[in-house]
């Protein structure tokens, strides 16, 4: 069938075909093909970037690219000045941030609430940080949405996630409990590891990760001396690396150092909320499943034009069968305009991809309450789906030309039924 | 060079059988210009298309050359059209989005020729009927007359064994009839070429050196 004089002519009618049609019929149906590519790769893009630009915020502002934490059964990090001081050594690192993180209570109204009143009060994690060493992993200043970040001489300061306050807090549920009428320079009272002490609030902070918008932050040298820890041993290590160089070398690298005899050893994919992984996987499952849907949508597309080009130019068809064309090479003329239709519409949704979306979406994500969406659209996956586009494409033209092409020859000619 | 025997075709509709060709025998001879003639619904086209193999018989036997065609195969058909075979239609059955050029040399590239070659075997065919200057024109720019040639000029490009006409004159006007029936006659008489035409026409089937009448699925004179 597919023998090389049966591929020249088909693509000598083919190409005649689409020279001569109707500009609009082309122009159509190229369109149609445009929108079925970016319904496959703009949707389960959009879906699965939604979920990475969470991601993404995760790593860049909180975990950073390994996140080192405490043994489940350890209440901080053994041995953590040696080991800081190992990270510092490591050339793949660019900056670590030691933490302290303890279970604390916040209470807003403990000076106007009568006896019978109930305390405002909330519970939360307060991080003792470093704020340069912080901010260089995380950029935490960057989050500060009022008030001011955090100076290394703070005195009973402290920043505030903002769902920790009620004006910011974005359902009304008691099981997210938050504070009353505070604000920056509100004094609240905070207890950690059984001591209490008065703070001002000196900034609040607002991100798409639910661990800066739900806990709070000090100064570690104060945090360190509330909570007893004077021995130096922190409670999480956030290590950002260098441009390109892989989390999981540095894991390995680190845990063949022995650290994980003393500590959780994570690369940031590994701390991932387990939500968010089962979220990827549910949303590239509704992304395929949509993509299969508009492939099916593309195919019939395709069917429909090709089975009414191809029945409307049946006499045509048995004019050529019977002046000794091959019917091959006329099914073949019919594949090549579904691959030129298919190609196009690709091309075309490529560069509308690449060119446009992709750096439009990147420098202004899509404002999702939990992540600011990209467009995720890994060129090998795309070209994958550009494979499979025009693969359905060229059968969906294959069958409805084979089933006009094997009618017979004379009965075509005279449009015999 | 084209014999048949006893040829016979039935169409079906439902339970009703409608015989058109009764068991015909007949020859044409290598280098003859028959007419056949009859009246409407003789069965005159019918008889063509088994001849020319763009229908099978329902018995009877064709013999092309001397090979039973009865007995070839879909493909074995095809390609004698292809190869021995050049036809003319009523309505001329030209592509309307190729150029009278690509239309004449569309049988020769199936045939293996080059595009240059096919081209240049056109051009020539196209020029002998007096198209030279409409090489490049689709079907949708040319009169009836001149579709009419250019589909002569694609019949005959690869010099066929037998010229096979059907009602080459129907849709045209007095003038471009009579210049098509003399692209006939010139192409009889200077290059030997067997014709085998429908007409109705008694002014154009006197042109032939034979005429053939059909009646009722029977030769009758």
């Amino acid at each position: 069938m597919f023998s090389p004089l049966n591929i020249r002519i088909g693509f000598f009618l083919a190409l005649r075909q689409l020279r001569r049609a109707s500009p609009w019929t082309t122009g159509l149906t190229i369109f149609i093909m445009v929108l079925t590519f970016l319904n496959l790769v703009v949707v389960s893009g959009i879906l699965v970037g939604l979920i990475q630009g969470s991601i993404n915020a995760w790593r860049v502002e909180f975990t950073s690219d390994v996140l080192i934490g405490t043994l489940d059964d350890k209440k901080y990090i053994e041995n953590s000045p040696n080991l800081l001081a190992l990270l510092r050594t490591l050339p793949e690192v660019l900056a670590v941030t030691p933490r302290f993180s303890e279970g604390a209570t916040l209470e807003a109204n403990y000076k106007t609430r009568k006896v019978t009143d109930k305390p405002n009060t909330v519970g939360t994690q307060i991080m003792g940080i470093s704020p340069a060493d912080e901010d260089a992993v995380t950029g935490l200043a960057g989050s500060v949405s009022e008030g001011a970040y955090l100076s290394p001489n703070d005195y009973d300061q402290i920043l505030l996630g903002s769902y920790l306050l009620k004006q910011y807090v974005p359902i009304d549920d008691p099981n997210f409990p938050s504070l009353n009428d505070v604000g920056v320079g509100t004094k609240i009272r905070i207890t950690v590891a059984g001591v209490t002490r008065e703070v001002v609030v000196k900034g609040l902070l607002t991100s798409k990760v639910d661990a800066i918008n739900r806990n709070a932050f000090m100064v570690d040298s104060q945090y360190r001396s509330m909570i007893g820890r004077t021995d130096g041993n922190v409670d999480q290590f956030a290590v950002k690396l260098k441009e390109g160089v892989d989390p999981i070398l540095v894991r390995e690298a680190l845990k063949r150092s022995g650290v994980d005899q003393y500590a959780k050893v994570q690369t940031y994919a590994d701390a991932q909320p387990k939500f968010l992984k089962d979220i990827i996987a549910t949303f590239n499952m509704l992304g395929n499943a949509f993509s299969s849907l508009g492939l099916i949508v593309a195919s019939i597309t395709v069917f429909i034009v090709v089975f009414i080009n191809a029945i409307t130019r049946r006499k045509y068809i048995g004019i050529l069968k019977g002046i000794g064309i091959h019917g091959s090479a006329i099914e073949i003329s019919y594949v090549f305009q579904s691959m030129f239709y298919a190609v196009i519409g690709s091309a075309i949704g490529l560069v509308l991809v690449y060119a446009l979306l992709v750096p439009a979406i990147t420098a202004h994500p899509i404002d999702f309450p939990f992540s600011d969406g990209i467009l995720v659209a890994p060129l090998g996956e795309t070209l994958f789906r550009v494979g499979l586009l025009v693969f359905a494409t060229v059968i969906a033209g294959y069958i409805p030309a084979w089933m006009i092409i094997r009618k017979n020859t004379l009965d075509s000619i005279l449009g015999r039924n | 060079m084209i014999k048949t025997t006893n040829l016979t075709k039935s169409f079906r509709n439902g339970d009703i059988d409608t015989h058109v060709l009764k068991g015909i025998n007949f020859e044409a001879r290598k280098g003859e210009f028959l007419a056949i003639m009859g009246r409407s619904g003789a069965g005159k086209s019918t008889f063509l298309y088994q001849l020319s193999l763009l229908d099978d018989p329902t018995d009877g036997e064709i013999l092309i050359e001397g090979e039973k065609a009865h007995t070839m195969t879909a493909a074995e058909k095809s390609r004698i059209r292809l190869h021995k075979f050049g036809y003319v239609f009523q309505d001329y059955a030209l592509l309307p989005e190729l150029s009278a050029l690509e239309n004449v040399a569309l049988p020769l590239l199936m045939q293996g020729r080059t595009i240059a070659q096919a081209y240049t075997e056109s051009q020539k065919s196209l020029e002998r009927l007096g198209l030279g200057h409409r090489l490049k024109n689709l079907p949708s720019q040319l009169s009836g007359g001149e579709q009419q040639r250019v589909s002569i000029a694609r019949a005959v490009a690869h010099n066929p064994k037998v010229l096979f006409v059907d009602e080459p004159t129907a849709n045209l006007d007095n003038e471009s009839s009579k210049v098509v029936m003399q692209a006939f006659k010139d192409l009889h008489k200077n290059e030997g070429q067997t014709i085998i035409m429908v007409t109705h026409e008694e002014e154009f089937a006197k042109e032939a050196e034979r005429i053939i009448r059909i009646d009722n699925g029977r030769i009758v004179s």
